[in-house]
């Protein structure tokens, strides 16, 4: 059999995503058995040249992660798409927006005088922010153009398949790289995870019947080891997450955040939290209900830390 | 803005607020003609990603209507209905979505009066925010 021709690529993202397929240790070899890096920035050298120089549908994979905020990441996005037969959304970022989707609560101005400007940190008194081109003795230099909207992979091109997490944990990384490898490939727009409704389902902590008069914040409670987080007032995501992680952060005391996405079948994974933690406050006094809301300092912004680009209301409505 | 007319979705529960839109029709009160009712057993049914589906899908304004606090046919879930809606409306704040656009109110079904008080001054504020843009294009700078 010949070996498969596969890429990987960054966009918007941290470079968390690198370090996770790493993770999945001498499983590497493997891969390296069975497949040809041909593209890989962090690892390889090879240019966005050759890619432009290679066949269409001449990548076998392409696992893609980062999320669609400049125009250098849409130009690779639809590049790799075209020489790829099939496209994989690697991470939270492709997926979800992620992190870098945050973004969508600003507009870019807002963003660009806080990362360059007001920041207490900064010292740029002449407020030079970057520009996407200057000419300099040599030419003209350009640099992407920053966008005000985070987009998601699947708002820019068609992707065959997602593979969930901030990063994906080494397991879920190596069902999706041995789905690949065997030829044995879910449907199409499948989400490559260990079977688990909801974090939940992985989660050995003991659960009864929720009933929350108070929300606390990690730092100002040491939870009790075997009791649901959620019961004890954390803000646990676990119930409106896909499952298969196998819950590392809630067996470490840490509330899960919701990195492995909404759970099957639900569009929107902030409301679908929205309304489980909504439920299970136990008040019917709106004075009541109120002072326990106001325990979630940063309500849209923990419901949607991962998925604000692929919500049903994608961003902030920012009066100019 | 003169030609804008609002769409609002209404989430209606079957046994006040329904009967009470159903009271408003059979005495012939005049009520702005812009809502779309869709019945719900109950408002502890109508989940936050319903009114976040119906803007998504062109809603310029989305109610929620229920059994006053105690009435509830099912007992507890207008009192469910309550903190999700008040938890929705902290959140549609932080996404920049104007407080007029979604309102949660109690109409029982002898208060056909109110119904239309509640139809016609929601459509009113509605009406003065203009049309709401379900989905901002990625723009360039």
């Amino acid at each position: 059999m010949p070996k498969l021709k596969v890429a990987l690529y960054w966009a918007a993202s941290c470079g968390g995503c690198e370090i996770a397929t790493l993770a999945i240790g001498d499983k590497i070899l493997k891969l390296a058995e069975a497949a040809d890096i041909v593209f890989w920035p962090v690892a390889v050298d090879a240019k966005y040249a050759d890619v432009e120089n290679m066949a269409d549908q001449s990548i076998d994979a392409c696992l893609f992660n980062g999320a669609i905020r400049n125009s250098e990441n849409e130009h690779m996005a639809k590049l790799l798409r075209q020489k790829s037969k099939i496209m994989i959304a690697y991470g939270s970022c492709a997926t979800e927006g992620c992190i870098p989707g945050l973004a969508n609560f600003y507009n870019l101005k807002m963003m660009v005088d806080t990362a360059f400007i007001d920041t207490v940190s900064s010292d740029n008194q002449d407020k030079i922010i970057p520009q996407t081109s200057v000419k300099v003795p040599e030419g003209e230099l350009e640099l992407p153009v920053l966008w005000e909207t985070v987009k998601t992979l699947a708002q820019t091109v068609d992707v065959d398949y997602f593979v969930p997490g901030c990063p994906p944990e080494e397991r879920t990384t190596w069902l999706a790289l041995e789905a690949l490898l065997s030829g044995k490939l879910p449907p199409k727009g499948t989400v490559i995870a260990h079977p688990a409704n909801a974090v939940c389902n992985d989660c050995p902590r003991v659960k009864h019947e929720k009933k929350i008069k108070a929300f606390h914040r990690p730092y100002e409670i040491i939870p009790e080891p075997d009791k649901c987080l959620l019961e004890q007032g954390l803000l646990c995501y676990g119930v409106a997450t896909r499952g298969g992680c196998g819950a590392p952060c809630p067996q470490a005391n840490m509330p899960c955040t919701g990195c492995y996405g909404p759970v099957e079948g639900v569009r929107d994974q902030g409301a679908h939290f929205l309304t489980a933690l909504a439920s299970v406050i136990d008040a019917n006094n709106p004075d009541e209900i109120e002072k326990i809301l106001d325990g979630i300092v940063d309500p849209a912004g923990t419901f949607y830390r991962y998925s604000l680009a692929d919500s049903m209301i994608n961003r902030a409505r920012i009066k100019q | 803005m003169t030609d804008f007319e609002p769409k609002i979705v209404a989430f209606l529960c079957n046994w006040c607020s329904y009967r009470g839109a159903d009271l408003a029709g059979t005495s012939r009160m005049k009520c702005a003609a812009n809502v779309r009712a869709i019945r719900v057993m109950c408002s502890g049914r109508v989940e936050p990603a319903f009114i976040l589906r119906a803007f998504e899908l062109g809603a310029d304004g989305v109610l929620v209507l229920g059994c006053h606090p105690g009435d509830c046919h099912y007992a507890e879930g207008n009192y469910k209905a309550l903190r999700r809606m008040m938890l929705l409306k902290r959140t549609l704040k932080q996404l920049g979505i104007e407080e007029d656009r979604f309102r949660m109110d109690w109409v029982s079904a002898s208060e056909g009066d109110l119904f239309t008080h509640v139809v016609n001054d929601m459509t009113e504020k509605v009406r003065a925010l203009g049309p709401f843009k379900a989905k901002e294009e990625a723009k360039v700078a």
